[in-house]
């Protein structure tokens, strides 16, 4: 991993180095060299699988931070390309055409937390929801709970208990248990 | 809309233009019917006694619960000893089985799927998750109570609830009919107007017939 670390350094401005385990590590880069570093590290560092692209909504900090995990087979390693974009009008250059399978979590990225992809395929096309009608449901301004006390009709009587507490109630209900 | 259901032209093989308008075409546009018992008390025990003991049931896993079905289709459990199969499409099926928490996105399938079924047809809600949304209380793409959408005859608590609890369900559902209240047909034609009215509440992208069969 360290190998890897001196290797790239060399060649591209890394931003943190944040190395989890000997085979797993996360680098922090800027937007524009991340598509240089995707390819090098594709063609000519053996990441040759595209494992997730997912996003962070750093919701405090006004950004989306875009993780880009990546796996080398023969060396049995991971590595995590991390970017930060802004969250308003969030929009990121699409990779579907250096794994095509990028396309598919863009589409979700585009509907779950409004990421633009322009350019991907199909990114519009509605993925799991439908019909959806509010802020996207990933993002964290957006409240689950309201949404679903909106939306939904709800069976009065529902109650919630601490599952240690009843249980020792019920079992103990005099208050002598054994702990 | 999708445009597969829109009105338009199509051309044949042959050169031939015809018009294609596929919700009138494919769907039959009448609403259900209620359907009253037409013989006399007897035999409408007997016919009552005579679908109790045939419960088939649509082999559609809405959730998680439909995991519960295959021990009971497997030599364990054996639900066919009760007289209770399972069949792949629901025009042979008159037992639906909500196996677990429902999305917008399923329960619109899953209307199309009993509005297909023939009558005399019930409906089991399985597990908590179709009584009171379980604990996806606070999710934002399912729904929480089965009953504003569909007619259920019966619930079965649980989450999730074992194959020996399923087994106990499908009897007491069997009580239910040969005593002549496994009326959720009849009650879904009733009160047709108020389930739409749910219905199309949360299913925001409805493009379909108000009734399919």
């Amino acid at each position: 991993m360290q190998q890897l670390q001196d290797r790239l350094w060399q060649s591209f401005p890394l931003g943190e180095w944040d190395e989890r385990r000997e085979n797993l590590a996360f680098v922090t880069v800027r937007r524009d060299i991340l598509r240089s570093l995707l390819q090098h590290l594709r063609d000519r560092e053996g990441f040759t699988h595209l494992v997730i692209l997912t996003a962070v909504d750093w919701l405090e900090e006004g950004e989306f931070q875009l993780t880009y995990l990546l796996h080398n087979r023969d060396k049995a390693m991971d590595l995590g390309v991390r970017i930060r974009i802004p969250r308003e009008g969030a929009s990121m250059e699409s990779i579907h055409d250096l794994w095509p399978t990028a396309a598919t979590y863009q589409r979700e990225l585009r509907e779950m937390f409004g990421i633009d992809f322009p350019e991907s395929p199909g990114v519009n096309e509605e993925f799991i929801l439908e019909g959806w009608n509010d802020i996207p449901p990933y993002r964290r301004d957006f409240d689950t709970l309201k949404y679903a006390e909106e939306n939904y009709v709800h069976r009065p009587g529902r109650e919630t208990r601490d599952p240690a507490e009843y249980m020792k109630q019920q079992l103990y209900p005099d208050g002598k248990g054994n702990s | 809309m999708k445009e597969e259901l829109e009105k338009r032209i199509v051309r044949t093989p042959d050169g031939q233009e015809i018009e294609v308008e596929p919700l009138r075409d494919y769907y039959c546009e009448a609403g259900p019917t209620v359907q009253t018992p037409e013989y006399t008390g007897i035999i409408e025990k007997f016919f009552n006694w005579a679908r109790a003991e045939s419960l088939w049931i649509l082999g559609f896993g809405t959730g998680c619960g439909a995991i519960e079905m295959r021990p009971l289709m497997t030599p364990r459990f054996d639900a066919y000893r009760y007289g209770i199969q399972w069949r792949p499409t629901p025009r042979q099926a008159n037992l639906f089985v909500i196996s677990g928490y429902l999305s917008v996105k399923t329960l619109k399938r899953v209307i199309r799927s009993y509005e297909q079924m023939q009558n005399p047809k019930y409906v089991v809600g399985l597990g908590s998750c179709t009584i009171n949304g379980g604990m996806y209380w606070d999710s934002y793409n399912t729904i929480k109570r089965l009953d504003q959408y569909l007619p259920v005859d019966l619930y079965i608590a649980g989450c999730m609830p074992r194959p020996e609890a399923l087994l106990q369900g499908f009897e007491d559902l069997k009580k239910i009919i040969r005593a002549g209240e496994g009326e959720g047909a009849n009650h879904y034609a009733e009160n047709f107007e108020w389930y739409k009215a749910n219905q199309k509440a949360v299913i925001h992208d409805w493009d379909m017939p108000d009734y399919n069969w």
